[in-house]
């Protein structure tokens, strides 16, 4: 391989340096040694643990049936890396290329990977927020007290919105016989992600288990008792209910504040990068030695019109990091693009939500196989007459047909007749997304223009 | 020892819930739970299900836990 001499040095001796210790940092950083890299190899991260994985939070570490502390992700091979955990980055330096820390040190790079994630979103009310007895989930911290509670047995919970994350806790309650109520904004839940015909299918199945779901209501309130516990809420509705729990599930916002001032093309939205995971700059330029993976990137994608999209997906923050980290030591011809179709999976109510591709660009739905009557079914989800996604409830063997249906642009509705197919399923419905400047809870994925500085879309909690 | 599974890939075969039933459990009729954890004890059953598994979906640490050494306590550059 003919490499120059500076990215035969870089690769040998040269320090790279990875913000935020978890699934793309960790999948990133096996990848660098994989293909070569010997030099010095960082990785820092705020969170005080070794990197860990998240979906079980919500499914079976919330259930109880694995303790909260043991999900540490494995390693696919050694990283000799200097760990630098509990401490975070707080500022960038793209000229001295260099990184601050809280502990008022800092670490020099030769490339840097950015793979700082998402947080929730808080209750906007701080006060409220602050109350004992109210949640958010998103951390193996959130996950343990969270844990405590349940275990404690509440008279109820309270989950605000109705995406993934409040839906897995909302039917972890039900498994575990605890009165819950479910309030989202919009018209039904997952509406957000996979639009209205299929939240229809999720609203059944939360009733079906007993939960109290209350759509198109707000929670405007949290009261608390003299001794700062958590005892009613309000809703905009009118009405009031006593809880003892209450988890704040309004979606993710991304941890870009420490980038501000930095040049770098970052802001709530995440880090805008070119489809090789190089970060954008402010100007629209791309860098050759900042690179961007996981749930904090926004990059292009050719197979939706290279729109900016921002994927809360696990198997993407595996891709991105393996792309990113090799094109960090390649030289150009050698690089690659990241080309993931979006994957993603849930597991809420015994039944195995799966999607593949944008539902959310839709603008119509076609049930191709099973019922949605029967929660088993195969839906494909089409815009201006192409297949772009499609999403299956306990037909996950289906799913690749359909993510090569979308590579390769297929006509929607398709010209074929599938297996199983019911009456329901002889014509395209409109896919019923609500409008995207009313947003319900967050999305998991977001599709955001062609314009890596475009920052324009604000969301605002409730 | 560590265990994940990509999700994305799995088909709810439960082929690693047949293998290794106190590691891997169906939740309904296709939705797969583990044990990211389990007990050393385990390992053989665990790769067994490792290597019956279609769709290549299970990870699991490199055996005897080679790489222990290269965790963290080594943190903070100390
Ligand atoms: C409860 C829950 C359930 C989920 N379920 C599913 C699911 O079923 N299917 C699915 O596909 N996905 C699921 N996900 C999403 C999946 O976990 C994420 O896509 C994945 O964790 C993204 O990895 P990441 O490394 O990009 O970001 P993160 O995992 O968010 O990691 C970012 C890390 O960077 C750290 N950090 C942030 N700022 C700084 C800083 N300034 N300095 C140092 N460190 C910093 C953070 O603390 C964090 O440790 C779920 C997520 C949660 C929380
Ligand atoms: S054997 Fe593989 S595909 Fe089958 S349930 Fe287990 S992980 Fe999933």
């Amino acid at each position: 391989m003919a490499l120059d001499g500076s990215l035969e040095r870089l690769r040998r001796e040269g320090h790279i340096v990875v913000v935020g210790a978890s699934l793309a940092g960790l999948r990133a950083a096996e990848t660098l040694r994989e293909e070569g890299f010997t030099g010095t190899l960082t990785m820092i991260g705020d969170e005080p643990y070794e990197p860990y994985d998240r979906p079980p939070l919500s499914k079976q570490v919330l259930l109880g049936l694995v303790p909260v502390d043991q999900t540490a992700l494995p390693r696919r091979r050694a990283i000799d890396a200097r760990w630098r955990l509990g401490v975070a980055a707080t500022a960038l330096d793209m000229a001295a290329k260099r990184v601050a820390l809280a502990d008022d040190t800092s670490v020099e790079y030769d490339r840097l990977l950015i793979a700082t994630g998402v947080r929730s979103r808080p209750w906007p009310n701080e006060l409220e927020a602050g109350l004992d007895g109210v949640f958010v989930l998103r951390t193996t911290d959130d996950a343990a007290r969270l844990v405590h509670r349940l275990r404690a047995g509440p008279r109820r919970v309270l989950v605000i919105g109705a995406g993934f994350t409040g839906s897995e806790i909302a039917s972890v309650c039900r498994e575990r016989e605890l009165p819950v109520t479910v309030a989202e904004r919009g018209p039904a839940p997952l509406v957000g992600a996979l639009g209205g015909v299929i939240g229809e299918v999720a609203a059944e199945l939360q009733h079906q288990h007993g939960v109290d779901l209350r759509c198109g209501v707000m929670v405007t309130g949290l009261d608390g008792d003299g001794a700062g516990r958590l005892r009613r809420a309000h809703f905009s509705d009118g009405d009031t209910l006593d809880v003892e729990v209450a988890v704040v599930a309004l979606g993710a916002t991304r941890n870009t504040e420490w980038l501000a001032g930095s040049g770098l093309a970052a802001g709530p939205r995440g880090i805008a990068c070119d489809a090789g995971c190089r970060a954008f700059d402010v100007r629209g330029i791309v860098c050759d030695d900042v690179f961007v993976a996981g749930d904090v990137a926004r990059s292009p994608h050719p197979l939706f019109g290279y729109q900016f999209l921002s994927l809360e997906h696990w198997g993407n923050a595996v891709a991105q990091a393996e792309v990113a980290a090799h094109n960090m030591i390649s030289p150009g011809e050698r690089r690659r693009p990241h080309l993931w179709t979006p994957y993603f999976w849930s597991a809420q109510f015994g039944v195995n939500i799966k999607s593949v591709g944008v539902p959310n660009m839709a603008d119509q739905i076609l049930v191709s196989q099973g019922s949605l009557s029967e929660h088993r079914f195969t839906a494909a989800y089409g815009y201006q007459g192409r297949v772009i996604a499609a999403v299956t409830f306990d037909q996950a063997k289906w799913l690749e047909f359909y993510q090569r249906q979308i590579e390769r642009a297929a006509p929607f509705p398709l010209p074929f007749t599938t297996v199983d197919r019911r009456t329901e399923g002889m014509r395209p419905v409109p896919a019923g997304f609500p409008d995207p400047s009313v947003p319900s809870h967050g999305p998991e994925v977001t599709v955001s223009g062609h314009s890596p500085t475009d920052q324009r879309v604000t969301f605002t909690p409730a | 020892m560590r265990v994940v599974v990509d999700l994305n890939r799995c088909q709810g075969y439960a082929q690693c819930a047949f293998l290794a039933p106190d590691v891997f459990a169906m939740h309904g009729e296709e939705a797969l739970l583990y044990d990211a954890e389990p007990d050393d004890a385990r390992r053989t059953d665990v790769l067994r299900a490792v290597a019956a598994c279609p769709v290549r979906a299970i990870t699991v640490e490199g055996a005897g836990g080679r790489w222990t050494a290269d965790r963290v306590g080594a943190s903070n550059g100390a």
